[in-house]
């Protein structure tokens, strides 16, 4: 079973409005946790992490935030070196950093593929002025198809575009002028997400005080829909309900998330997955830090998944890969569930035939209700 | 110490009444300060509204229940009078119980709210009384009010009853003025009972009361001979014997004593369990040698009004049936039957007689029970006649046949309204649209009116009352009574979703109707019933005829954007909380539907409130 490492870096320059993630914009979190040798402390875990994993080639490393490149190139390819030191990478090993357009330039990034990283994954979200300004992104348009440029430019063959769709006031042909952006850029692997207005986010305040309309589901439905069409004529497959690549360009630690199989969350309030356990760390850095201080587990709680919580799990995350699941991985009762999905249109019926539940393209829109009727 | 004993009081020295009046206009207020006048109650004991046993009742300001309070009362003339006040409910739902009431009377006050003047069913109870040829005292109360307006209202209680405006009584039974003369006019005007006593004994039921500890307390005024305890006494409707355990009168707690005599009011006590076996408007005679002819005057109560009543979490239903067995016991009128519906599941269906009985029932269900219930619309009984002139009865839309039927009769009402002159014309149109009978006005004041109407009574049923009060802003008062059938053109509207009939909003309405029925219904379930994965189709129809329908849209996105490692535990636990939430989810053919939907569309067309 493959084996990776999530890194997560709980910083950012500045918090933007929509998103409810982990992260910090201040430099000093008390406990004198510091933004600058915060890195130490994420080795401290990966060192505790490798006495309990034990020997283990890790496969995908991926540096999520947060904003990972607010941390010095150095600091990066520190922490990715004790990974390699404690755990060793496999041959061909993916390790990925996300990257905001603002806190990377070529240098950079020509520093982390020395230090050993594969792939980068940049936030562009969009590349109309106004939709950036609702969703209080910095960057301004076109600084990210010109970082993953520089990105092919200094050796990373793979490169990843964010994009998120369904954004109140953006309309069709902002979204066109976005893809046409990504497609421009050369990159090969795309992710694109509807809107979500998080509870407790500044844009859920703007949204119930009625100043941001509210993200209509049809209008997302349709956007999807347009996304999916143009990166299918540029040469891209989609293997998960949000994320497109060329061939080979697949994220390989996302689909070990995906595929429900094992992965050590380094980090404030990161969360693991090994061997029928989950756990996730304290969210604060300096809570974090404090226990790790004490030369205890980061963790805040933890679950051990029984066998019906372990379906659960499998069957609402393989059904949103294109490879989808066995149809063993589902509920003996839900056959006829499934017979009945495929008579709707959601679920491709010769997979079925082969004993594979697979999404057909409309059921991919409506994946949370197969899932819910494939678990009864 | 009263100088007159139970059982031993001359019929001279009595007198019968009760009072008649609308609600809030003071007769609870009246009762408890003729409790204190005649000195049966200590004022540091009295408590508030003292004859109002249940909660409900007391909330409501309503009397459900009468009971019967034997008052010691020295008069003008230094002689201590026995006088029994029977209380009397005072809503439209129970004119039966009422009738009984004031055939126990020689007299009545009437009882009117001097700022407010006299209320439709006030009118009726009073013509009820006149025709049981009762002696009427008349009285404005709450004299004591800025806005009373006495000399108005006697007026229009004088030309109503026929008397003098100077013969009106002025109390405020909140300080207690006039309430001694109310007493003395009753002693003066009211006859006192007249009997056989050598006679075999006869009494009238007027109330049965089922009490935990006792079984069913019946309350009777004896007209002929006397009743005693031990004897076996025969309820004449039935033939059923039983022994009299216990005989006494109420002043205002219980007094036991040896026996009951001509004229007098009292309890009995003989151990059944259920009001069925002692039942209001019955004849008590004595076991041997008993009396042939009974009073006359009995009727089995009958339901008017049906409604499906189901627990909101099925589980409850084991003690919905519990708690429907035990209020049984105490109402004589409820009847109900197992009930299994598409979209709510195991019920009960219920008939009532009106829709005041039909609030009271669902409330102490409630409240007595601690159940969350839902009711369907209420209907009234319908006779049908099919084309082979075979009858059949419907009291549910779902036994409405879909074949022809030659004829479809409905019940239909007479209806007072008594209503400022202003209102006249609203009021007017609004028994227009419920295909009312325009049956005569009269002006019972210069700015009063009454209005007489034949309205079929499924047109009250539905939200008449409540149209009536916000088109009247609230002045109108409204009083009906059954007063045969008619012939109408009715249909049975299905709601089908998806192709499927809701059986809980089918109803029987007007063919003139039916469209705005189901518009109504297929907008509202449009608004409730969440998107599915497919187009979903809300028809109305009659019999395979769809008159209107309602698409909801197929749902277009039901996917979460993102779902990583940190997303995957949050993520499952609200898919098991979703899989608890589908089990209270219904499925009407292939549509899921929240029950919530359904207890949605089916309370905002809620009955009228009984509040009157």
């Amino acid at each position: 079973m493959p084996f990776g490492i999530y890194v997560h870096v709980p910083f950012c320059a500045s918090r933007c409005g929509y998103c409810d993630f982990n992260t910090y914009t201040a430099t000093e979190l008390g406990n004198s946790v510091t933004r600058d040798t915060f890195h130490q402390v994420l080795i401290e875990e990966i060192r505790y992490a490798r006495g309990i994993a034990g020997d283990r080639e890790v496969d995908t490393v991926f540096f999520g935030g947060g904003t990972p490149t607010l941390l010095e190139a150095d600091a990066l390819n520190e922490i990715l070196a004790v990974i390699r030191e404690e755990f060793g990478l496999s041959e061909g090993a993916e390790v990925t950093t996300e990257a905001n357009p603002d806190s990377v330039d070529a240098t950079k990034l020509g520093a982390l593929r020395e230090g050993g990283f594969t792939r980068i994954s940049l936030g562009m979200q969009s590349s109309a002025a106004n939709v950036l300004r609702v969703l209080e992104r910095t960057h301004t348009p076109g600084s990210s198809s010109a970082m993953a440029k520089a990105a092919r430019s200094v050796g990373f063959e793979h490169v990843n575009l964010d994009l998120i769709y369904g954004t109140p006031g953006e309309t069709d042909d902002d979204l066109r002028r976005s893809l046409d952006e990504v497609l421009d850029a050369g990159v090969d692997h795309v992710s694109a997400y509807s809107l979500i207005v998080e509870q407790g986010t500044p844009l859920a305040r703007k949204v119930a005080r009625g100043e941001v309309a509210e993200p209509d589901d049809d209008v997302a439905a349709g956007r999807y829909e347009l996304v999916d069409a143009v990166l299918r004529d540029a040469g891209f497959t989609w293997y998960e309900v949000s994320n497109w690549a060329k061939p080979g360009g697949e994220c390989r630690h996302n689909l070990a998330y995906w595929r429900n199989t094992d992965w050590w969350g380094i980090g404030p309030g990161a969360h693991s997955h090994i061997a029928g356990e989950r756990w996730w760390n304290h969210k604060h850095p300096a809570t974090y830090a404090e226990a790790l201080g004490q030369g205890g587990s980061p963790a805040a709680d933890r679950e051990v998944l029984t066998p019906e919580q372990v379906q659960t799990e499998s069957v609402m995350l393989g059904v949103r890969l294109a490879e989808g699941l066995p149809v063993s991985s589902i509920p003996a009762s839900s056959r006829t569930a499934a017979a009945v999905l495929v008579g709707r249109g959601l679920l491709n019926g010769e997979a079925l035939l082969a004993g594979r539940i697979q999404l057909t393209d409309s059921g991919r829109l409506l994946a949370d209700g197969v899932v819910r009727e494939l678990l009864g | 110490m009263p100088v007159q004993q139970p059982g031993a009081t001359d019929p001279s020295v009595i007198r019968n009444f009760c009072i008649i009046a609308h609600i809030d206009h003071g007769k609870s207020t009246l009762a408890d300060r003729m409790l204190q006048e005649t000195g049966v109650v200590d004022p540091r004991q009295m408590r508030a509204q003292y004859l109002d046993r249940m909660d409900i009742e007391r909330e409501r300001g309503i009397t459900i229940k009468s009971q019967a309070v034997r008052l010691p009362f020295v008069a003008a003339d230094g002689v201590e009078y026995v006088l029994n006040m029977i209380d009397t409910p005072g809503h439209v739902d129970f004119t039966y119980e009422v009738s009984r009431s004031l055939a126990a009377c020689e007299g009545a006050i009437l009882l009117v709210d001097a700022a407010q003047g006299i209320e439709a069913q006030t009118l009726a109870n009073l013509y009820l009384a006149l025709e049981n040829d009762l002696m009427i005292v008349p009285v404005l109360n709450k004299i004591d009010l800025p806005a009373a307006q006495p000399e108005k209202y006697a007026a229009e209680l004088a030309r109503i009853i026929g008397c003098d405006p100077s013969d009106v009584l002025l109390t405020s039974a909140k300080t207690g003025l006039g309430v001694k003369d109310v007493l003395q006019r009753v002693v003066e005007t009211v006859p006192a009972p007249i009997g056989n006593a050598d006679a075999p004994p006869r009494a009238m039921i007027f109330d049965s009361v089922y009490d935990t500890y006792r079984g069913v307390v019946t309350y009777v005024r004896v007209v002929d001979g006397r009743i005693g305890t031990r004897e076996k006494v025969e309820m004449m409707s039935t033939g059923a014997i039983h022994e009299l355990l216990e005989v006494g009168i109420i002043s205002p707690e219980p007094i036991v004593c040896k026996g009951l005599g001509v004229g007098e009011v009292g309890y009995l006590i003989t151990g059944v369990k259920d009001v069925r076996q002692s039942r209001v408007g019955d004849t008590i005679t004595s076991a041997q040698k008993g009396a042939t002819e009974s009073l006359g005057g009995y009727a089995d109560p009958k339901p008017m009004v049906y409604s499906g009543l189901y627990p909101i979490d099925g589980s409850d239903y084991p003690e919905l049936r519990d708690a429907l067995d035990k209020l049984k016991l105490n109402d004589a009128a409820l009847v109900y039957e197992p009930e299994t519906s598409l979209a709510l599941g195991f019920g009960f269906r219920c008939g009532f007689l009106g829709l005041l009985h039909m609030e009271i029932v669902r409330e102490r269900l409630e409240r007595e029970a601690n159940l969350d219930l839902i009711s369907t619309a209420p209907n009234v009984i319908y006779r049908l006649i099919d084309e082979t002139g075979n009858e059949m009865i419907v009291t549910n839309p779902s036994e409405f046949p879909n074949q022809r039927i030659a004829h479809i009769f409905e019940p239909v009402v007479k209806a007072t309204i008594i209503l400022p002159t202003e209102f006249v014309g609203t009021v007017m149109e609004l028994c227009q649209q419920r295909r009312g009978t325009m049956l005569g006005m009269d002006y019972l004041s210069e700015d009063r009116v009454e209005l007489r109407y034949t309205v079929p009574m499924a047109e009250i049923v539905f939200d008449f009352f409540d149209q009536l009060k916000s088109k009247t802003r609230g002045y109108a008062s409204l009083d009906y009574e059954l007063t045969g059938e008619e012939e109408s053109d009715l249909v049975k509207v299905d709601i089908l979703l998806h192709g499927d009939a809701v059986d809980a909003f089918s109803a029987i309405v007007h063919r003139d109707k039916a469209m705005a029925y189901g518009t109504m219904m297929t907008a509202k379930l449009k608004e409730l019933i969440p998107r599915q994965q497919f187009e979903v189709p809300i028809q109305a129809a009659i019999g395979s005829r769809v008159i209107t329908r309602e698409t909801i849209r197929a749902i277009r996105k039901d996917v979460l954007a993102k779902c990583y490692g940190g997303d995957i535990s949050r993520k499952r636990k609200l898919l098991e909380k979703q899989k608890e939430g589908k089990k209270r989810m219904k499925m009407v053919g292939r549509v899921e539907v929240p029950q919530e939907a359904f207890i949605a569309a089916l309370s905002t067309s809620d009955a009228p409130g009984a509040k009157k």
